[in-house]
């Protein structure tokens, strides 16, 4: 086949490819507006957004306004590599039907 | 058999890229973009700044054989016009944008609402500032032309964040901005054109498209 190759298994899942799609187009986006946009729970965008760390893909940066805990991310440049790949192969697959 | 069994399973694949990539599309349009600007208001703008331009052009305009000078009263009356529509406009645009912005389930102040508004005050702020400079100096024939041109220019810069044909109100506005340069003495009536008629075609367009009830 070829064609499923290039589509990245990390992205392949709802909430993560989400999580993707929102980092490419903001410079840096908090945990909870992510929350609101993809309608999750904590624990839930919490694991993805680890999984999406581990692979490097996006950045965590923690800081504090005022007292509260504040968690930004944004996409690095192998993320944003990865991604338009991901976003080629399902395109390619869409119009080689 | 086997053929059939893949080739069912990738047509139910393929649907699934297809949901995928309106996905990704759509994350990406209402996390960069503030989709609630208010048709209505636009509406409301343009007649409030017809309104305004009736009564400037019967009562405050000088009668032929007169001059208007800048330090008359009627000219800063039509200042002081010209600052109560905007601020009227303002204030309505705020109003029903709230509302459509609560009925869109969409943060009314946020980072998008924060780029939107940055992006359209800087242009907008700078030719308001360089043309109460130029009028202090005498220089007025041009203020309904720098007027269009730096509001279509903010339009145009804040297109990125919102709707994406306010674009083309803001294109519009600066060529109309463009001929009432090259054509002095008109500008009264482009200024209807622009704040007026263009306000109320657009505002239609949303309105019609997206709130009427």
């Amino acid at each position: 086949m070829g064609l499923i190759d290039n589509i990245n298994k990390i992205f392949d899942h709802r909430i993560r490819l989400g999580i993707m799609s929102i980092l490419m187009v903001n410079e840096f986006v908090d945990f909870n507006r992510l929350k609101e946009l993809l309608e999750v729970t904590d624990g839930n965008l919490a694991s993805h957004t680890k999984t999406l760390e581990n692979a490097e893909y996006i950045k965590i940066e923690k800081s504090f306004i005022g007292r509260k805990p504040n968690t930004k991310y944004s996409a690095t440049k192998s993320g944003r590599i990865a991604f338009k790949k991901h976003i080629e192969a399902l395109e390619n697959l869409i119009s080689k039907k | 058999m086997i053929s059939f069994v893949f080739q069912s399973t990738f047509k139910m694949d393929s649907k699934k890229y297809i949901e995928d990539i309106s996905e990704i599309k759509d994350l990406m349009r209402r996390s960069s973009r503030f989709l609630s600007l208010s048709g209505l208001s636009g509406i409301m703008a343009g007649i409030y700044a017809i309104t305004g331009a009736v009564v400037a052009y019967f009562f405050l305009f000088p009668q032929k054989g007169e001059y208007l000078t800048v330090h008359s009263w009627n000219f800063r009356l039509t200042i002081v016009l010209l600052l109560g529509i905007a601020a009227l406009s303002i204030v309505t645009g705020y109003l029903l944008t709230v509302k459509k912005a609560k009925k869109n389930n969409e943060k009314i102040w946020d980072a998008t609402t924060r780029q939107l508004l940055f992006n359209f005050l800087v242009p907008l702020v700078t030719g308001g500032i360089y043309i109460l400079i130029k009028l202090n100096s005498q220089h007025y024939g041009l203020t309904a032309s720098l007027m269009l041109i730096f509001y279509g220019m903010a339009l145009l810069n804040a297109s990125k964040y919102t709707i994406g044909n306010v674009k083309y109100l803001g294109l519009a506005e600066i060529l109309l901005g463009l001929l009432c340069a090259a054509l002095p003495g008109y500008g009264f009536w482009f200024w209807v054109v622009g704040f007026g008629g263009l306000h109320i075609v657009y505002g239609s367009l949303i309105y019609f498209k997206e709130e009427r009830p």
